[in-house]
């Protein structure tokens, strides 16, 4: 076993003597939360172990079990194996890498630590932008035989990214080159040049060695040349942001409305950023109403202020409007409200990125669905260059407009975390498929108001004496959309209903003419024929739609777009052998000798509806039948 | 005005209100698993405090293995009646009716009492998210659990397929069957716990604090002859000791540690002098060598 260096900083004394001097210390204690990043091999998990080890949280029975472990799994021969310490997972201990993100953590006599431990290697760009995601520092590992490398740029370029002002360059394993300081410094320099053409302001280096020790909590005799702090001594004086987020304007995003009688009623959620007190006049966006804070109220009595960080429950002068997603702002300190925006995306699903599908995405503490435009440009992470691309794929970062279906309360990522930074959601599998930073409000977005008009769709409506609503046909290709539709609008007709029916093949010859037929194309297909038929409801209309429209999600997003209730999905159900078999324009022929691609249910799938309004099985009924049923449906 | 600097545990605080209100705000059946433990008495503080001055709007659920502590079972009653929560416990039938213990029936009493156990009551309640006390300072795979833990309909955890947690925001979508178990302590340590407790003045289990207790010593374990359903080995007669427990858990399987600490701020003294780490005294973590607790967690253990 390695000697074991008495730490400074468990202060035993202390405790023993007055255990209330040191909890009275212990609770004034601040958090500083830090990544440690760096390639296979850089001595990561070692260097985290080291730290527990040399602060004492880890206690006898742990080093008898990581003695024992060391002798037989581990890779330093006799000497304790630090790196076994911190990795956690079966299947990771045997692969002798680490998969994922671990917490650890630590107290010295100054502060408390959170350690996010991410993955070095190429495939887990994810893992590293999660774990830096709540980091105030982060730790660059440089393994000094190897000096800068790919990977290096790539974890500095990401730490960057997500906004990490303080960045450590720990050059380890300086044991192996002899505590050569030209070396070191040679590496310094080269960093240095890295750093500054991707806009890092400054970083501390230091020289290091994980496995002996060296300036990890003590000076080394062996670097006397180097005259910087030990990392440990760094770690618990290097200034924090929660000062920064309070000194700026005050944001609180509404989590939860606390309504336990009808005398109390309390917006609670968790500060973003500045201070509020009682009286503070208040702005809730994005209604814009306004009112004053009247109580800040919390279980051990209300509070004279609250600051960044603080998760409280605010009372108001006025019973204004305020939900969950709203966000509370000083009134004359409003933020923003768009619904498109620029932002960076980092992609961390297997499956890519789809340009024009609807995502959830969360920002704050709302859910909206939104569509991602396709990339301007994905950054290539090991070279930095920008580079054209249809999609993002797993772990490409790259830049994007994006569009919400209604307007959203935000503040730029550079400015504000808490209200830049959102994550998107599958809607089909609810995996989080990637991460987002919102760079501005596109311009568009902002100077084009919603005109007021006076007459209202309720008026049109009134005026057609009749209910708007959207009739949206899907189905197989020649499973007898357009003919029961046109069956079902020549009924409404005669009973003087104002009715237009889309339909997929006409729309293709003027709006649409532009579109093909690949996945990205008939999202957008589907996205104008929606705004067309929300545009002719606005009218009055009762619209019918006859679009094969395959993606469940396309067709949620159209629901979405409607009015409650407005939107009638029905499934006209022909199995795909009949339907081929009907062959009506030839196009299944066509299909299957390959002259056609992308054609639904031959290369191209088709997801038919969970749950439609409407379910025909042309199997049972006959087109006027169905007709009927519809007919029936919508007017009872 | 100069800034103020919150401490960490004025952070953690505000970090574990938050992510019970979006849990609230996001799924439609919660359900708080109680243990009665003291990172259960620190969480249903919270969730008081989270949810002032309504009371936490979910139910406490306690899946019982009918071999907890005495005491422990006076403080459930009693720490439900004061939050003015529902308190719903369960107790495994088949369990039961096949006199599950854990003297004769070694990891299998945990396995169903409890893994088994939690799942049923999950299953028969409808809950579709249960907040556990579990922190990731307390064992090697826990260090690696998001804080929103996805199960499948059949509640296995699959920490190869996690979902990436980014900031504070959580993604609570799922679909039907599927539940999630949230952690809202997981960035405590230990000694956050009981500096916790100490500084808001939380009730904890006497059994937390040392007095003259019968025990009898097996297997290097202290155990406590807490009723007389503990069967005694030829020889061996409970002795007084002046004993407290670092964990509490079922009392045959719970080891005590000799102690004299008779207030918070002794056993936090001893709890930082001393070199063992917590789990130590619970003999589940062992059956299967350091991997034990993850694959107990694959299989729905909390």
């Amino acid at each position: 076993m390695s000697e074991i260096k008495e730490s400074s900083y468990k202060t035993d004394e202390l405790i023993a003597k007055d255990i209330d001097a040191y909890l009275e210390q212990h609770q004034h204690k601040s958090l500083l939360r830090f990544i440690t990043c760096g390639s296979v091999d850089d001595g990561k998990s070692t260097l985290i172990g080291r730290l527990l080890y040399d602060s004492k949280m880890i206690f006898e029975d742990q080093l008898a079990a990581l003695e024992a472990d060391s002798k037989k799994v581990g890779t330093q021969g006799q000497n304790i194996d630090f790196a076994l310490l911190v990795d956690g997972l079966a299947a990771e201990r045997e692969q002798g890498i680490t998969i994922d993100v671990a917490y650890r953590f630590f107290a010295t006599e100054k502060r408390k630590f959170i350690v996010a431990d991410t993955p070095g290697h190429e495939q887990y760009t994810r893992n590293m932008v999660t774990g830096a995601s709540t980091a105030d520092l982060a730790v660059i590992l440089i393994d000094a035989r190897k000096g800068v490398l790919t990977q290096t740029r790539r974890h500095s370029y990401l730490a960057h990214l997500i906004g990490i002002r303080n960045i450590v360059l720990a050059v380890n394993k300086m044991d192996l080159i002899d505590y050569d300081q030209a070396k070191y410094e040679a590496i310094v320099a080269d960093y240095k040049a890295f750093a500054d053409s991707i806009g890092i302001k400054g970083f501390t280096p230091m020289p290091i060695s994980g496995f002996m020790g060296d300036n990890i909590t003590t000076k080394s005799t062996n670097t006397p040349w180097y005259r910087g702090p030990t990392l440990m001594a760094h770690l618990e004086s290097v200034e924090l942001d929660v000062t920064a987020d309070q000194a700026k304007p005050f944001r609180m995003a509404v989590q939860w409305v606390n309504r336990p009688n009808l005398d109390f009623r309390g917006f609670s959620g968790q500060i973003a950023s500045g201070v509020v007190r009682p009286g503070d006049a208040i702005r809730v966006l994005p209604s814009g109403k306004t009112s004053q804070v009247t109580r800040i109220v919390t279980m051990d009595g209300d509070l004279e202020q609250a600051v960044a960080g603080q998760s409280i429950t605010l009372c108001f002068a006025d019973e204004i409007d305020c939900s969950r997603g709203d966000v509370i702002t000083l009134s004359d300190q409003p933020v923003q409200v768009a619904d498109q925006f620029e932002a960076t995306i980092v992609w961390m699903a297997d499956e890519a990125l789809t340009p024009g599908r609807a995502y959830w995405l969360k920002i704050g503490t709302q859910t909206v669905s939104a569509s991602i435009h396709a990339p301007k440009y994905q950054v290539n992470v090991n070279t930095m260059e920008h580079v054209a691309s249809k999609t993002l794929e797993l772990n490409a970062i790259g830049v994007a407009n994006i569009a919400t279906d209604r307007a959203i309360p935000f503040e730029a990522y550079e400015k504000n975390h808490a209200l830049g930074g959102f994550i998107l959601i599958d809607k089909m599998n609810n995996a989080t498929v990637a991460a987002g930073m919102i760079h501005f409000a596109l311009r568009r977005s902002q100077n084009v108001h919603w005109q007021a008009l006076d007459v209202s769709r309720e008026t049109h409506a009134k005026l057609k004496n009749q209910k708007p609503a959207v009739l949206w046909f899907t189905g197989l290709s020649g499973a007898g959309k357009s003919t029961i539709a046109n069956l079902v609008e020549k009924r409404l007709v005669r009973m003087n209903r104002h009715t237009f029916l889309l339909d997929g093949d006409n729309v293709r010859h003027g709006l649409n003419k532009d579109l093909g037929f690949t996945e990205t194309d008939r999202i957008e297909n589907i996205r104008r024929v929606g705004e067309v038929a929300k545009l002719m409801t606005d009218a009055g209309l009762i619209v019918l739609t006859a679009f094969i429209s395959p993606f469940r999600s396309e067709r949620d997003m159209v629901r979405q777009m409607m009015q409650p209730g407005e939107f009638i999905e029905i499934f006209i159900d022909t199995p795909l052998a009949e339907a081929e078999k009907r062959d009506v324009k030839g196009l299944y022929k066509k299909a299957r000798a390959g002259e056609l691609k992308n054609f639904t249910g031959i290369d191209s799938p088709y997801e038919p509806p969970e749950d439609p309004e409407l379910h025909i099985d042309t199997s049972k009924l006959t087109p006027e039948q169905a007709a009927d049923l519809i007919v029936e449906r919508l007017i009872p | 005005m100069s800034a103020v600097t919150l401490t960490h545990l004025e952070r953690l605080e505000a970090e574990s209100i938050q992510i019970m209100r979006e849990v609230v705000s996001e799924v439609e059946k919660p359900v708080m698993l109680y243990s009665v433990g003291k990172d259960s008495a620190v969480m249903l503080h919270l969730a008081r405090k989270a949810f002032y001055p309504s009371p936490p709007p979910f139910p406490l659920l306690h899946v019982d293995t009918t071999w907890k502590f005495k005491a422990m079972y006076e403080m459930r009653d009693r720490m439900a009646k004061e939050s003015g929560m529902e308190l719903l416990v369960y107790q495994n039938p088949e369990a039961k009716a096949k006199g599950i213990n854990p003297f004769d029936h070694g990891a299998l009493h945990t396995d169903m009492w409890k893994t088994e156990g939690l799942k049923q009551a999950l299953d028969k309640y409808g809950f579709d998210a249960a907040f556990g006390g579990a922190r990731r300072d307390e064992e090697k795979s826990r260090a690696k659990e998001r804080i929103f833990s996805f199960r499948s309909a059949n509640h296995r955890w699959d920490p190869k397929n996690q979902r990436p947690e980014l900031w504070n925001l959580y993604n609570a979508r799922k679909a039907k069957g599927e539940s999630i178990r949230v952690f809202p302590i997981s960035n405590w340590t230990e000694l956050d716990i009981w500096q916790y407790i100490h500084l808001e003045k939380i009730d904890i289990v006497p059994l937390y604090f040392a007095a003259k207790r019968p025990t009898v010593e097996r297997d290097g374990l202290l155990l406590m002859v807490d009723d007389d359903r503990f069967p005694l080995k030829p020889g061996e007669t409970p002795e007084m000791r002046s004993i407290r427990f670092r964990t509490l858990g079922c009392y045959p399987l719970t080891g005590a540690v000799e102690s004299e600490a008779t207030t918070l701020p002794e056993v936090i003294q001893e709890m930082l002098l001393t070199t063992t780490s917590e789990r130590q005294g619970r003999a589940i973590d062992k059956d299967a060598g350091g991997a034990s607790m993850e694959k107990k967690k694959q299989e729905g253990y909390f």
